[in-house]
């Protein structure tokens, strides 16, 4: 079958499995959009920024475990697609972005909307390539989805330039298989790895188990949850970690870090042993590094070597595939009690209640989160923003099932609310999607409502409405004497007049007692709603360990806890 | 984690594409490892090249250093061979002063040196010298009071020796996941002695 590059690009994307492609079009790219139109199996969504389509398709590999596609054309089209490329990036998100590129003649001229979009991505994908005949498009795009879903997975960008894609036809092959002899990723890892990690655990007095991203990646959430069982280790888990193991499983601690909930970072702080699987010690989880777990040896388990002895050294330290690793593991982890050791952390527990709501009748977005998780039945897909609203999702959310809270870790990056939701209610259909937003980041973003609108994706929006730039302003009570500086947005748009605008429902809530009605109203009403909670504006997100500090400086809330001048303990 | 900044040689298979040196220097940089000299030629297998780097560092950051290059695609395999029986070799190009007067003694010392002088003119000498690093920095210590017009130094390339156990060439024949990579390789790479505290890099601020 002689075809087009264009063809061959759609061709290889049937054969990867792809169903939905997220892009925008342009003059680059064209032949890729004539060729897409031949191909009804794959859906095309229309955004209306790059931005929306990088995030989107990273929202649907983080809700689908597949990998998310997006497209763009040359020069800012590729460059818009950056931030959501490096945010995949950070967060080990399998995304493949095919960007059209200038015919190859004027590669190099500085022509029209020319970009060297692989010099670009270079250091924010896991790979790249720049396709400079058409007998290179089918082995590139199976190696681009190889390497962007096998060992830790990330972001593989293909550029093509116009008249490969358009001008150069030939035989469509499909490769058996990939050749990439500098790409190994580690599966089982080697016995005595195995063997020194498990004498540590069965050693281990107060152990403490530190999820992360890769438990969910390497779908390792039930031999965890059979490791914590068996030997009867707490769980505390990292932001990216959260939903590895039910909220209400009786060693689920919760989250721990900057913002996570002061019994788990204290937990950590006593604890003799860490059992930290798939994280990487990001500096938001241990905090000042030289006091972070002072009395606690480290058995380290990571698909990618590299991570290990990164930040913290290992005392254990476990090259290969977290499942495959738990699996190795297991049997030789002796069953245990540690009663004493699970006494004390319920007591840390009690007597460090972060996630208690003060009694009030302001309307607090911890009340409202809350509530927002009781009527889902913490089955939602909760999808956020970056700031406030985030650490407040990730402490007062609960989370039954892996993989539902979707949120940007490791690059922070405002905005995501919106595509990310987008991506993935249209890759789980079957679940009820809330996006969590803040005001601040969703105005980043919120022009691709119409893309929600134009292909009827329900999505439940709550913007946490303070009018400001929360996160911020609150680093500037502390750090900034108060002077909050370019923090606060005075001239917000109506949100509701705005939901009018795209013709979806739009709820305003003031008062805490209308929280629960606007909630069901929002999840009876079909199709996208945006509900404005306008919350307590000053509020901020306790507990706190300023950067750069310990969990010996944890600021925690104090029952009287407000904005400025009252900070807490 | 200690200061003491000492260099380490490591050798690297990668494949010969375009870009790769790029995505190998935009790693070095981003991540600020220092390359004190870097050399690249066509390996014996077609389509490989092999690289020999000499980085800067303590052992943590060589360490990573080792890790974050076999993290690329393009990178097929990388040892550190600093402890290795080696071969390494700098080849470098030094014009230097030299006129009818003196032009006797600079032959002299070029000798000594086992060098060749490979241009002549009125006023100057080129000379090339191919040896060691300390070979290379003892004949321009010796020519500097000349004056030195121009040098150029390639970067040390470096090999593992034939060895007695018939180990004959394998440079980089370690499996960097399995051995290298991790500290757990019986050999040069072997972990530092455990310490009952996490040790932590230099970074504790954000």
């Amino acid at each position: 079958m002689i075809l087009t590059g264009a063809e061959i690009v759609c061709e290889s994307l049937l054969q990867e499995g792809v169903e939905i492609v997220f892009g925008l079009p342009g003059g680059a790219v064209l032949p890729f959009y004539g060729a897409l139109a031949k191909y009804p199996a794959l859906r095309h969504i229309l955004v209306r920024h790059e931005q929306a389509a990088a995030m989107a398709a990273d929202g649907y590999a983080r809700a689908t475990g597949k990998v998310g596609v997006c497209s763009a054309t040359s020069g800012p089209g590729a460059t818009n697609l950056v931030t959501g490329i490096a945010c995949a990036m950070m967060d080990s998100i399998p995304l493949v972005a095919i960007t059209g590129q200038v015919p190859r003649p004027a590669i190099g001229t500085d022509a029209f909307q020319e970009i060297d979009v692989t010099g670009i991505t270079l250091p924010i994908t896991k790979h790249n390539y720049l396709v400079m005949n058409v007998e290179d498009i089918a082995p590139a795009i199976k190696e681009a989805f190889h390497i962007a879903r096998t060992g830790r997975p990330g972001p593989v960008l293909v550029d093509i330039p116009k008249d490969v894609l358009q001008v150069e036809r030939t035989e469509f092959i499909w490769p058996d298989s990939v050749n990439l002899p500098g790409y190994n990723p580690p599966g089982e890892a080697p016995e005595e790895q195995i063997a020194k990690a498990a004498e540590l655990i069965n050693q281990a007095e107060r152990p403490v188990i530190l999820a992360g991203h890769g438990v969910l990646i390497s779908h390792a959430h039930r031999e965890m949850r059979e490791l914590a069982e068996k030997a009867q280790v707490p769980v505390v888990t990292t932001l990216l970690g959260i939903s590895s193991l039910p909220t209400d499983h009786y060693l689920n601690l919760g989250m721990a870090g900057m913002h996570g909930l002061a019994h788990a970072s204290l937990a950590i702080d006593k604890a003799d042993l860490l059992i930290s699987l798939g994280m990487r010690f990001d500096d938001r989880v241990t905090g000042r590094l030289r006091d972070f777990a002072p009395n606690a040896k480290v058995v380290h388990v990571d698909i990618d070597p590299s991570e290990l002895d990164k930040n913290v050294k290992a005392d254990g330290p476990v090259a290969g595939d977290l499942k495959q690793v738990l699996n190795q593991l297991l049997p030789k982890i002796e069953p245990n009690v540690h009663i004493e050791w699970l006494r004390y952390t319920d007591k840390l527990r009690a007597d460090h209640p972060s996630t208690q709501i003060r009694d009030t009748q302001e309307l607090l977005p911890q009340y409202v989160l809350t509530e927002l998780s009781k009527a889902t039945r913490g089955e939602a897909l909760i999808v956020t923003g970056v700031g406030q609203h985030q650490m407040w999702a990730a402490q007062y959310c609960d989370f039954q099932e892996p993989n539902t809270l979707i949120t940007s870790g490791g690059l922070g990056t405002m905005g995501f609310e919106v595509p990310a939701a987008l991506g993935a209610k249209l890759g789980r259909p079957d679940k009820t999607v809330w996006s969590v937003a803040g005001d601040g980041g969703f105005q980043m973003t919120m022009c691709d409502l119409a893309t929600a609108v134009e292909n009827k994706v329900d999505i439940k929006f709550a913007i946490l409405n303070n009018g400001r730039l929360g996160m911020v302003h609150q680093l500037q009570d502390l750090s900034y004497n108060e002077e909050h500086f370019a923090t606060v947005y005075s001239g917000n748009p109506d949100f509701v007049k705005l939901a009018a605008a795209y013709g979806i429902t739009g709820i305003r809530v003031t008062e805490k007692e209308k929280v629960a009605e606007a909630i069901q109203q929002a999840m009876e009403t079909p199709g996208p709603v945006i509900v404005d909670f306008m919350i307590r504006e000053t509020e901020n997100v306790y507990p706190w360990i300023p950067a750069g500090e310990s969990v010996n400086e944890i600021l925690e809330e104090t029952a009287q806890q407000t904005g400025p001048g009252e900070k807490g303990s | 984690m200690s200061s003491n900044h000492q260099h380490h040689t490591l050798v690297a298979l990668v494949e010969d594409k375009p870009g790769v040196l790029t995505r190998i220097a935009s790693m070095f940089r981003r991540r600020g490892f220092n390359i004190a000299s870097l050399a690249v030629g066509k390996s014996e297998q077609p389509g490989l090249s092999r690289m020999t780097f000499v980085v800067e560092g303590d052992e943590h950051t060589v360490n990573q250093v080792t890790k974050q290059l076999d993290k690329l695609i393009d990178v097929i395999r990388v040892s550190d061979i600093t402890d290795e029986k080696i071969v390494a070799r700098e080849l470098a190009l030094i014009k230097v002063n030299a006129n009818s007067s003196n032009r006797g003694e600079v032959i002299q010392i070029v000798q000594l040196f086992r060098a060749n002088i490979v241009d002549v003119g009125a006023q100057s000498v080129v000379i090339e010298i191919t040896g060691e690093e300390d070979k290379i920095n003892a004949l321009h210590a010796l020519l500097e009071p000349f004056g030195i017009i121009e040098m150029l130094r390639t970067g040390l390339v470096a090999m593992v020796r034939g060895q007695a156990n018939g180990r004959t060439s394998d440079s980089v024949g370690l499996n960097a996941y399995g051995q290298v990579s991790n500290g757990f390789g019986a050999g040069h790479m072997a972990a530092p002695e455990a310490s009952p505290k996490p040790e932590t890099s230099a970074k504790s601020e954000t």
